[in-house]
């Protein structure tokens, strides 16, 4: 029951996003370095954000796939701020 | 019975011969019907244990003393008697029997998407089962209480390991079935049903599912974290070594309150099945009900802080949870109020499954109402930890899940079995249980109002009225439980045969196919034209 | 007796359904790993800077070295299902075959890494580790607890690639049926997406 025809992705452009994921390691590391107080966890989630951001869209498939998929991972990751948000209401205040 | 193929179509799932015969066809069946009923049996076995505890500790209370059994036997049992109704009984409860037989009928499937994957949740929740009550024989029955608290659950003498490993295996059991419907909902809906055509029950299954996924590996990972906490002492529930006791409850009940949910979400599924049906009239608010049930899945995963209220979290998480549970509270009240709408001038078939709907009603607005006074702050304090909560949770959990799923049995029995039960012995059973259940539960309320902690072996004697009281309405409620299960074993053997094919008038799916239904539930898939429960 | 219509019948195949039910099991991963994060986030949140100390005695060259390799194991994963696509079956078995070597790579690296730590008695009840306190304790007991599971789905991941390996190499996975290869990348691209937030929570904390 394969329906529609799958998009194939090139070799070519997992390449490119294995160097844009390379490349944005190597700024995590440097940016360590680099003082900035609490802002350098932020900066860093924000780096291993963008890193996982490239794995789901490209590696795993979601730019291409039945939308389904894309807005069910959103939902789930949303949740699970959600879920730590809540909880630091009670350790910010503790 | 070895004619031609088309005669062996109409061989009903019973009686179906496969590559094994007798036990092993049924143990090795992927059949989604059959593994319902393994499921059944199974949680028949399991629910007569635990509910035999539970009638062992009512005598115990009967009288203040050490008279029947000691403290350490009291912990023990009501350990044992949670870990197996919760885990066991009322978590996979509605969606392992009646998801797994009804929902590829009422929508139209041959099967569930992975029927092996089916069959092998079984296994698992089996497997489950049996190491969690090896704990009898490697170092005595756990004694912390189903929810194991941190940090007694890795201080307690006694073996707790095997209890902690069932519970987790039991978890994957219940994640397997949760990625099963949804992906049969998602994929396998017969042709022209689309979602908004979907019957009630499926509807809350598919809501239950997403909490399935979603928040058991959050208790799968706890528990293995007590798990290593006890084994190898890491440090990470441990205030000894500066682990948080308190973090321990929150990822506990992330779980275990939208575990709550799972469980009665279904419950609700089959209300709004049995009430258009038995009041011959199309539901009040189809739309209404299915968004609720979405709404509390969802919104249930933010309130697990109410089990915490005086554990010493910060005072701002107190107001922040205490206001979410008030929210949740809204989208039930909306079924209640769909429900009784729907039986407003509709001319009422009162049968069996009816009673048992309106007596689930009646329990849940009980158990609902008074889980209010518990998610308001400053009752909570005066009655956290007593009898008060016991009784509120017996209703909800209990009341929800128990009268939902005799209900359900009642309705679909015919279906299953391609035999009636007994109708006046069902009637009988339902007020006895029914009497039994409000004499067993209601007296806790006014216990614990009085200040009767729960999980206490032992009282003061100026609570002794009432605990006499209660105990004997536990009596009363075993019997009607009796009368039932063995009306219902009986005449699944013996009762009325039938092949009628819809015994109550029911306008879904499932009531189109034959009766019992054959291997494949459809000769020719249906087309589906109009909404669910279209009474004229 | 009826003839076993069991099998015959339902033979039918759902690529969709099949990946949708991968994707929900990656979402109870999430949610698995999510919940450490959460201890992880609490934990830190009250003992910043025994976590810094901590984070200073983890070796950054591996953390980076493993990095490295499991986004080009990740590319070659997702560049193994273009070949079978393209139905270039050797192509598909190279990349396929670069992949599982840098999974069990990435182990050696994870042995040696424990290995020198365990060593100096730096592991959970260890001697040397609870002499630091209650901070560092839950540091170090975090950081075996995540690495150590993160470490599991990697021997899984090689378990399933050998699996799949074989599988291609029968033809039993080739162009127009590869349901199997796409799900174990999925797999294998989230362990990589969980390494991409364990590496600068517990290598890089500055």
């Amino acid at each position: 029951m394969s329906e529609e025809k799958h998009h194939i992705s090139s070799y070519k452009s997992h390449l490119l996003v294995l160097l844009a994921l390379l490349i944005l390691t190597a700024a995590s590391v440097a940016v360590t370095s680099v003082e900035m107080g609490a802002y350098n966890t932020l900066v860093a989630m924000l780096l291993a954000g963008a890193k996982a951001t490239l794995v789901l869209l490209w590696f795993m498939h979601l730019r291409f796939d039945n939308k389904i998929y894309a807005i069910f991972t959103a939902f789930v990751i949303v949740l699970f701020l959600l879920v730590l948000f809540v909880t630091f209401f009670d350790y910010s205040y503790r | 019975m070895s004619e031609s193929t088309t005669s062996s179509k109409h061989v009903s799932f019973l009686e179906y011969k496969g590559k094994y015969k007798g036990l092993l066809g049924w143990i090795f069946s992927t059949d989604h019907k059959r593994v319902g009923l393994l499921y059944l049996y199974t949680m028949l076995v399991f629910f007569s244990i635990a509910a035999t505890l539970g009638l062992l500790m009512k005598l115990q209370m009967l009288a203040p003393g050490h008279t029947l059994m000691g403290p350490q036997t009291y912990n023990a049992m009501f350990t044992v008697h949670g870990i197996i109704m919760i885990f066991v009984i009322v978590v996979p409860g509605l969606p392992a029997v009646f998801g797994n037989f009804f929902l590829p009928l009422m929508i139209g499937a041959k099967d569930v998407a992975f029927p092996r994957l089916n069959l092998a949740s079984w296994w698992i929740y089996v497997i489950g089962i049996l190491v969690v009550l090896s704990s009898q024989f490697i170092g005595g029955w756990p004694d912390t209480g189903w929810t194991f608290y941190a940090p007694y659950s890795f201080q307690t003498p006694v073996n707790i390991v095997p209890a902690l490993v069932g519970a987790t295996i039991m978890g994957f059991s219940s994640i397997l079935t949760g990625i099963n419907f949804i992906v049969t909902i998602h994929r396998m809906r017969a042709p022209g049903m689309t979602w908004f055509k979907m019957p009630l029950f499926p509807w809350t299954l598919y809501a239950t599912a997403w909490i399935q996924v979603l928040a058991t590996p959050v208790i799968g990972i706890t528990l293995l974290l007590t798990l290593m906490e006890r084994l190898l002492g890491v440090g990470i529930f441990d205030p000894r070594l500066g682990g948080d006791p308190i973090l321990y409850q929150h990822l506990f009940w992330i779980y275990s309150h939208p575990a709550v949910y799972i469980m009665i979400l279904p419950g609700m599924g089959v209300i709004s099945e049995i009430i258009p049906v038995f009041s011959r009239k199309s539901i009040y608010g189809y739309k209404a009900i299915v968004l609720s049930s979405l709404a509390i899945a969802f919104v249930g995963y933010f309130v697990w802080g109410h089990h915490m209220f005086t554990s010493g979290m910060s005072g701002r998480a107190l107001y922040a949870f205490s206001f979410l549970t008030f929210l949740v509270a809204i989208p039930s009240a909306i079924k209640v109020f769909n429900w009784v709408s729907t039986m407003h001038k509709g001319s009422l078939l009162l049968q069996t499954p009816f009673y048992w709907a309106v007596s689930f009603i009646f329990v849940f607005m009980i158990g609902g109402l008074t889980g209010l006074v518990l998610g308001s702050l400053a009752t909570n304090v005066h009655v956290h930890d007593t009898y008060f909560v016991v009784a509120h949770f017996h209703f909800i959990v209990f009341g929800g899940t128990g009268y939902s799923f005799m209900a359900a049995i009642h309705y679909w029995f015919p279906k299953m079995f391609g035999r009636m039960y007994d109708r006046s012995w069902a009637n009988i059973g339902w007020v006895t249980f029914f009497a039994g259940f409000l004499s067993l539960y209601t007296p806790m309320f006014v216990l614990g109002l009085q200040g009767m902690p729960r999980r206490y072996y032992d009282y003061l004697p100026e609570f002794h009225a009432w605990h006499i009281f209660s105990t004997l309405g536990s009596i009363l409620m075993i019997a009607g439980a009796a009368i039932v299960i063995i009306n219902l074993v009986r005449s699944s053997r013996h009762g009325q045969k039938t092949s009628e094919k819809n015994p109550w008038g029911g306008k879904t799916l499932e009531w189109q196919a034959d009766t019992p239904p054959t291997l494949e539930n459809w000769e020719e898939v249906p087309t589906v034209t109009q909404k669910p429960y279209e009474y004229k | 007796m009826e003839k076993n219509a069991e099998h015959t019948s339902h033979v039918h195949r759902d690529d969709e359904a099949d990946k949708l039910g991968m994707w929900l099991f990656i979402f109870t991963e999430l949610l698995l790993f999510g919940m450490l994060f959460l201890m992880y986030a609490v934990y830190r949140y009250r003992n910043p800077v025994a976590f810094q100390l901590g984070g200073e005695e983890i070796d950054v060259v591996i953390g980076v070295i493993n990095t490295v390799i499991l986004l080009i194991s990740s590319a070659t994963v997702a560049m193994s299902i273009t070949a079978i696509q393209r139905g270039k079956k050797t192509q598909a078995l190279l990349f396929l075959g670069t992949t599982l070597i840098i999974a069990v790579v990435f182990l050696v690296n994870k042995y040696f890494e424990w290995g020198t730590k365990i060593e100096y008695g730096f592991y959970p009840g260890g001697e040397a580790l609870l002499e630091l306190g209650h901070g560092t304790v839950l540091f170090f007991g975090l950081y075996y607890i995540m690495s150590g599971i993160h470490a599991l789905h990697i021997i899984i991941g090689i378990g399933l690639f050998i699996y799949v390996f074989q599988q291609i190499r029968a033809e039993k996975i080739h162009k127009t049926d590869y349901v199997w290869l796409e799900n174990t990348g999925l797999y294998w691209h989230l362990v990589d997406l969980i390494w991409i937030f364990l590496f600068p929570l517990f290598y890089l904390i500055h």
